[in-house]
């Protein structure tokens, strides 16, 4: 696993953290706050996690490469950018969709050669498993639900995009859906840029400072 | 719908209420007691009971209106009783 490919698993995880912490405060009840936030918080400490080894490999350190890149030297999966608050079922439907494609990811990373990833593979997925716990818990109240239907019928050419090609037959499987044309990691939406904006802002206004 | 927490701290100990949180079902309690309750290891396992579930009895002391005070540890004096007793049958002395 090179750097890049470190850097596209750490700024999906950053950018799905920050877009799931956007509903800190404000999510339909009080105990789903509390759980969905301290998710977000946990995909960011995974986030940098990722980030510190490419940082061994690139010479750098995390908080470089988490803020001081431009919006489109980002490597995230155009998925996790997409802005949904004040859309629950989006929300959720998402949310599912990730961490179902992301377990297919993670159980192969812990096949890794390499022992660094495969040990940090390991740990990440025993935090994972809450967030799997909490995702199918929703998918399965919201399954009926048209609204959630549809959100998952628009977001999974999405969801199949943040796997790598060989690993999206295992997805279709799982998620019970035939593959379809993926919308592929390498370009952005629109969303990304003021995400960005806000994400860098208070680490723009002092350049180099130390924190 | 209110579910009821009671946390064990560790394997062995009795259980105590921790608290109470709202949930639509048994997944979700368990989910968010798990994050509210066990995020930082602070609970070696959790029981989780609806509040409909728990019997609450109120003022549950029995009025003791009758001399029935050898039922309480702290009320029953033998040592007047006794002493009583023996000036009833005419053998107080040394009680």
């Amino acid at each position: 696993m090179n750097a890049q490919e470190l850097l596209a698993l750490a700024d999906d995880e950053l950018i799905l953290g920050w877009r799931n912490s956007e509903w800190t405060g404000i999510a339909p009840f009080l105990e789903e706050d509390v759980a969905f936030s301290s998710i977000a918080q946990t995909e960011i400490g995974h986030a940098r996690a990722w980030y510190e080894l490419a940082a061994k490999e690139l010479g750098t350190d995390a908080d470089s490469l988490a803020f001081d890149r431009q919006p489109e030297e980002y490597l995230c999966a155009p998925f996790v950018e997409l802005r949904f608050v004040p859309d629950w079922a989006q929300t959720i439907a998402r949310h599912w969709l990730y961490e179902t494609a992301d377990a297919i990811r993670i159980q192969a990373l812990m096949h890794s050669d390499d022992p660094e990833i495969a040990g940090l593979a390991e740990k990440i997925d025993r935090e994972e498993a809450y967030h799997r716990m909490h995702a199918e818990m929703w998918a399965d109240r919201l399954r009926e639900e048209p609204r959630f239907q549809q959100a998952v019928d628009k977001l999974w050419p999405y969801a199949l995009g943040v796997l790598e090609p060989e690993q999206r037959n295992r997805l279709s499987e799982v998620v019970g859906r035939d593959p379809v044309d993926p919308v592929e990691r390498g370009t952005h939406t629109e969303e990304l840029a003021p995400l960005w904006e806000e994400m860098t802002l208070v680490r723009r206004s002092v350049p180099g400072a130390s924190w | 719908m209110i579910w009821e927490i009671f946390r064990q701290e560790r394997e062995g100990q009795p259980f105590q209420h921790g608290g109470s949180l709202d949930a639509p079902n048994l997944a979700f309690a368990e989910a968010y007691a798990r994050e509210l309750y066990g995020r930082r290891d602070e609970s070696f396992a959790l029981w989780i009971v609806p509040r409909e579930a728990v019997d609450e009895v109120r003022d549950p002391y029995v009025a003791d209106v009758f001399d029935r005070d050898y039922r309480r540890v702290d009320g029953y004096s033998l040592k007047i009783k006794l002493k009583e007793a023996r000036e009833r049958a005419g053998t107080a002395g040394s009680g």
